[in-house]
Formats: C-alpha cells, structure tokens, sequence
C-alpha cells in the first residue's frame, strides 16, 4: 500500500521504476510539438498514466493533453511567504523590544511602520526561495542519473527533438504492444530503454 | 539524422509560408530553425572566443586589478584616503553605490515585468540582461561594505548572534538597504539560475569533453526537459517573476528612503522612490543596449536580438528619460510651493551654484539626449543609440553625484560649508568597479549561454502545436490565442489512418 503510494507520489515527479527486465520504457521521437501533443492525448485516452513528453521547450495546451492539473509550486511559494513575514516579524520585535532595548530619540522600541520594509524584503526572499525549492522537490530534481540518458537520440530532447516515453512501471505497459500502439499514432522512431545502458532500436 | 531533412523540407521562404505574417514583424529574423538557434548560442561557450574578446577580457581584467589595489590601500589607510570629509561626508562611494544599484533594474524589469506583461520580445535579450544585473549589484555592494570603513566588521549588519550580545538597528534605513539589496540579489540569482537550468541541459547534452559533460550535468541538475517539469517550473518562474517585480520597486525605494527619511533639505522629499526607481530603470536599458549592441556585433546575433529589440528598448529609455526629467522639475515645484526656505536655497543652489556645471550635465544627459528618440529614424540607428546610453548613463552618475553632493555642501551655517573634490582614490576606484563589471559579463559571455534558448524556442512560430497543422506547411492562426486546445480525437485517428 505504502509502496503503491511512493511509487505514485514519484511518477508524479517523472521518476519510474525499471520491470524485472531491467526494462525502463519506451521511447518514441515524433516531428513536432503539435504531433506530440495529439501523441500524448492519444496515450492517455489508451490509458496509459506513467507517461511524459520531452521537449526543448514547454509546449502550450500539453498539461491539458497529459490530463495534469495545476501545479502545486504555489503553496510552496505561500508557504515561504508567510515564514518570510513571520522571521521578520519575530526578529525585529525580538531583538528590538525583548533582548537589547534601546531608546533611540524616544521612539517606540517595536512599531510596525520602521519594521515594513525588512518584513515585505523577507517576505519576497523566503518566497522565492519556496518557488524554487518548492519546484525542485515537486520535480525529483536534482536527479543526475536518469536511464534516459543512455539514448543517443534523447541528446535532441534539449535542442530540437520531441520524444514520448511511456515507463515501463505503467501497469498496461507491455513491450510490444505499447510499442505498436505508438507506432500507430505518428512515432518517428521508437527504442526501448534499458535501465542497465543496454539500447535496442 | 532523418528527422532534420524532414524539418528542412518545410519552406523556408518565410513570404511563401504565411504572407500575412512575413518575417517583417517576426521576433526572430532570418528563418531559424530550433536547431539554429542552439547552434547560434552554444558554440560560443565551445570554441574558442574572438580575438575581441582576449583583448577586451585583458582590459577588463586590468580594470579588476585596479579596484582590488584601490580598495587595499583604502583598508590599510582608512577611509580618509577618498574625498569624503565635513560637511559632505557621502561622497562618491554613495553616488557609486546608488548608479550600480540603479543599472541593475533593467535586467529584473526585462526579466519579470516584461513577462508579467507577456512581452515576447524580452525573450532575446533577458538572460544578458539579468547577467548585467547581478554583476552590477555585487559592484555596488564593494561601495557600501568598504565605505564602513571597517570592513572586516561588515557582519555587525546582519542580524548573527555574536559576544557583544547587541543586534543591528532595525529603524535605519541603512540597514533595510542591507536587506533590500542582499534580498534583491539573492532572488535576482535563483531568478537567473531557474532560467539558466534547460540552457545548460543543452550544452550538457552538447558536451563532449569529460570535465564539461561532469560540470555541466551538475548544474543542470538532470533536466530532461519533461512535461511533468516543465508543468512546475513554468509556474515557479511566474511566480518568481511576480515575486520579482515588487522587488526590484521596493529596492531602489529603500535606497531612496536613506536619502528621503533623513531631514535634509534636497532630500527630504516624498518624490524620491517612484523618482529613483524611473531613473534605474533608465540608466538600466542604456546599459543594456550598450551591452547588446556590442555582443549582438562580435557574436552574430543579429537575427536573435534584432533591431526591434533595440528600439524597443530604446522607447523605454525615452520613456523613462522624461518622467525622470518631469520629476526634476517637479523637485523645484515642490521647494519653491513648500515655502521653505532653506528647501527653495538647496535647489537653486543646485542649478546655480557652484555645482550647476554638474546640475546642467544631468539635466541635458537625462531629459535633452532621450528626446532624440521621439525620431524613428534615430530610434534604430546603431550609432546614435549607442552614442545615447552611453551619455544616459553619464548623465544618471551625476543625478546621483548632485543630489548626493549639492545637498551636503553647504551645510545650514555658513562657516561649514565647503567643495567636494575627489581623491585619485575615488576616481581609481569607479574606474575599476568597471573593470569588475566588465570582467564578470565577458566571462558570463564567454561560459554560458548568453541567450534564453528554450525561452527563444518557446516564442517561435514552429512551437505552436497548431503550426505543422495547415496540410500544406502554413500554420493555421486563430488570433493571438496562446493556449491551445487539445487536438480532438478524430485527428489522432486521421494520422492513424495515413500512417498505417
């Protein structure tokens, strides 16, 4: 149940498991964004969910294609946010107010107007801080190693290439029959990817 | 290599594929494929670098060289070695550090308020741009830390527990520009880093060499380019877009409150941070162009960062020319309106005292010169628009040199007033906090990708999904539409049918 759930949880994130075979998916390039998109709408409508397009760049209208919803980067953002304005706060309370009170020209020692613009500049910086981490944790990333790597071809994927890979951890997935199924929808080239490095065409 | 004979076959007479959108008001000239546009930028960080640039680096680098000499003596022998003295005791470290900070905006304006703003064309030029800014920000910041004086006591500014048991002034503004800044160029990186990452996949995936396939795939931290990611990091970039625009406004706000919060006549005005602000953005874009029409010259980039792009941003700089321009004046509305003596005397002896050759500079740099750029023909004249940020950026030093100095010069009793003159020291300084700028963007030129390519990718015409579609190679418009709908079913099943 538990490993179910991890094995979900890290599908989102575009990491699968290898099968027994040491089998990691199948890989199929196609022309252009547009075939792509109509690629990834068709697999999922086969029912395939353990699937992801690579692409040079993000493609309008494929998040609808994949059926993804939004991202969740936004709470994660929030989240930072409110730790930012929180820390400020605190600090400047704190210090001003609690450990080292210090009459300057009579003022209060903590007031909420001087205390402004440290608060909205940690508000800002613990928020992006929470964008970004908040995205790399929602992508698996860093992650230097990725069986997708021993492909040649997916060298393109960062250039001018446009691939499909459909995991081999998807429970319809079945090497052959996945294999004709891509092939029926437009693939230019389909290889199987091995987890051990070893490549078939 | 199959598939690339497939995408050349598409016509490339850009007239003949879709008259209605000829290459006249394309981003990006000269019909590129996607695989042109990576070879156009990677090479550069692969082969070996111009000539221009061996010679400019060595310049450069000597400039480096200088400013680390100068800030040694300064820290051996002590402040006292600059200009500054009673009664103006800012002197150029704070002009220096307010002209740096200010050419810095630029690169987050083009980056996150033109994207909130869905202006394509920053695509090209946002990448260098932010590069610009945070290399100008670490100049500024050398001003402020050395200018302490003790430099190695710089630390008592953040907030770290520490023997004396005392903490940091939270009321000064001084120590909020600590945080603006220090904040500023932390975002600005992660920024610039999140944008860099499907950049340096490429190159990645480019690698041949051990070492570079080693450093490269660290730092591009195994991104393949995967909807999945794509789906976050396009969110977790307009955010931080969002997250950057009132950031940079709030900076150069705070570098205007240590002005504005202090009771001083000629800086004591509530004018200064939407003021401040215009005016960084202002020098900003002259600094970019200065940059961009020189790399787009020795890199062959003509076709990526093109004309349009320039006047595009030379109509900011028009733009922002005049509001600045307009709140100078309003300056002198506001003293003569307030009634104050003392604020109408700090102005008049602005533009007619002994500083008025330096008021009178500013004022032609920063209101006259822009005008210029009204004419169309002058807007996209590489000469003259060169000719202009560089006097922009003249003109933007002495607004900061005459609002700095002309308010401290005469102080309110006249036995203790007195003439600013720097020190070889100052100039030898500012001489080389160039030489760093210059030093820290021809090694960003030289090592990493000076373009967004998955950015510029992102803008092509080919990247519409809906563009292969027309049958006949046209792509097919539906308006400016960004989003597209899914293809129905019953195209999956017409490509089924063709194929098999």
């Amino acid at each position: 149940m538990l490993d179910e759930l991890l094995r979900e949880i890290k599908a989102m994130m575009g990491i699968y498991d290898s099968d027994a075979d040491q089998v990691y998916g199948l890989l199929a390039e196609f022309p252009d964004p547009g075939a792509l998109l109509h690629a990834a709408e068709a697999v999922r409508e086969e029912g395939y969910s353990h699937f992801d397009t690579h692409s040079p760049f993000p493609i309008h209208g494929m998040d609808d294609a994949m059926g993804l919803g939004n991202s969740k980067v936004g709470y994660f953002t929030f989240l930072g946010g409110v730790t930012g304005l929180a820390t400020a706060t605190l600090l400047q309370w704190w210090t001003a107010a609690v450990d080292y009170p210090l009459n300057i020209s009579g003022k209060p020692f903590f007031a909420v107007e001087p205390s402004v613009p440290i608060m909205f500049e940690l508000t800002v910086l613990f928020a992006a801080f929470g964008a970004v981490g908040g995205m790399l944790a929602l992508n698996g990333l860093p992650r230097p190693y990725n069986p997708l790597f021993y492909s040649e071809r997916f060298k393109g994927a960062s250039d001018d290439r446009f691939f499909l890979h459909i995991a081999a951890s998807d429970d319809q997935f079945d090497a052959e029959e996945t294999a004709r199924t891509l092939r029926s929808i437009g693939a230019l080239h389909i290889e199987l990817v091995q987890d051990d490095g070893v490549a078939d065409a | 290599m199959a598939h690339k004979e497939e995408s050349k076959s598409i016509p490339t007479d850009p007239s003949a594929q879709d008259p209605a959108h000829g290459d006249g008001d394309r981003l990006i000239k000269g019909n590129l494929s996607f695989h042109d546009i990576t070879e156009m930028v990677s090479r550069h960080t692969e082969k070996k670098a111009p000539l221009a640039w061996y010679v400019a680096f060595a310049t450069a680098l000597s400039g480096t060289l200088l400013l680390l000499a100068m800030l040694a003596y300064q820290v051996w022998n002590g402040v006292g070695v600059w200009g500054n003295n009673q009664p103006v005791g800012w002197g150029w470290p704070i002009v220096n550090f307010v002209f740096w900070v200010g050419i810095g905006h630029a690169g987050t304006l083009i980056s996150a308020i033109l994207f909130l703003f869905r202006q394509h064309w920053r695509t090209s030029i946002n990448r260098a741009a932010e590069a610009m800014t945070l290399f100008a920000v670490m100049c500024a910041l050398i001003f402020p830390t050395f200018h302490v004086g003790r430099v190695w006591a710089i630390y008592w500014t953040l907030p770290i527990p520490n023997q004396m048991e005392m903490w940091p002034q939270f009321k000064s503004p001084l120590l909020w520009d600590v945080f603006a800044v220090s904040s500023y160029f932390l975002v600005s990186l992660v920024f610039w880093y999140v944008g860099l990452v499907p950049d340096l996949a490429t190159l990645r995936d480019r690698a041949s060499n051990f070492w570079r396939k080693r450093i490269l795939g660290f730092f591009s931290l195994g991104w393949t380019g995967a909807n999945r990611h794509w789906r976050n990091y396009e969110k977790a970039y307009l955010l931080l877009a969002g997250l950057a625009t009132p950031l940079v406004l709030s900076v150069h706000s705070v570098v205007s409150f240590d002005f504005a919060v202090s009771v001083l006549p000629g800086w004591h005005t509530t004018i200064f941070p939407p003021y401040f602000v215009a005016g960084a953005i202002f020098s900003g874009f002259a600094m970019v162009v200065t940059l961009m029409v020189i790399t787009r010259e020795i890199y062959g980039l003509k076709n990526l960062i093109t004309l349009d792009h320039l006047e595009k941003m030379n109509i900011i700089i028009l733009v922002t020319g005049t509001i600045v321009g307009f709140a100078y004046i309003t300056e002198f509305f506001m003293a003569w309106y307030s009634g104050v003596e003392y604020e109408q005397y700090a102005f008049l002896n602005r533009a007619f005292g002994p500083y008025a050759w330096a008021y009178w500079i500013m004022m032609t740099c920063n209101l006259v010169s822009p005008q210029l750029f009204w004419f169309k023909k002058l807007r996209r004249s590489i000469p003259v628009m060169f000719a202009l940020s560089i006097v922009v950026n003249i003109g933007m030093w002495f607004e900061r040199f005459v609002i700095t100095i002309t308010s401290l010069h005469r102080d309110f009793l006249p036995s203790s007033w007195g003439y600013f003159e720097p020190t070889w020291v100052d100039i030898g300084t500012f001489v080389g906090s160039f030489g760093l700028f210059f030093t820290l963007f021809l090694l960003f030129l030289r090592f990493v990708p000076m373009v967004a390519m998955s950015e510029v990718k992102g803008v092509m015409p080919q990247a519409d999904p809906h563009y292969h579609e027309g049958g006949d190679g046209r792509p097919e418009r539906d308006g400016d539409a960004p989003y597209i709908e899914p293809a129905p079913a019953a195209a999956v099943e017409a490509r089924r049918q063709s194929n098999s």
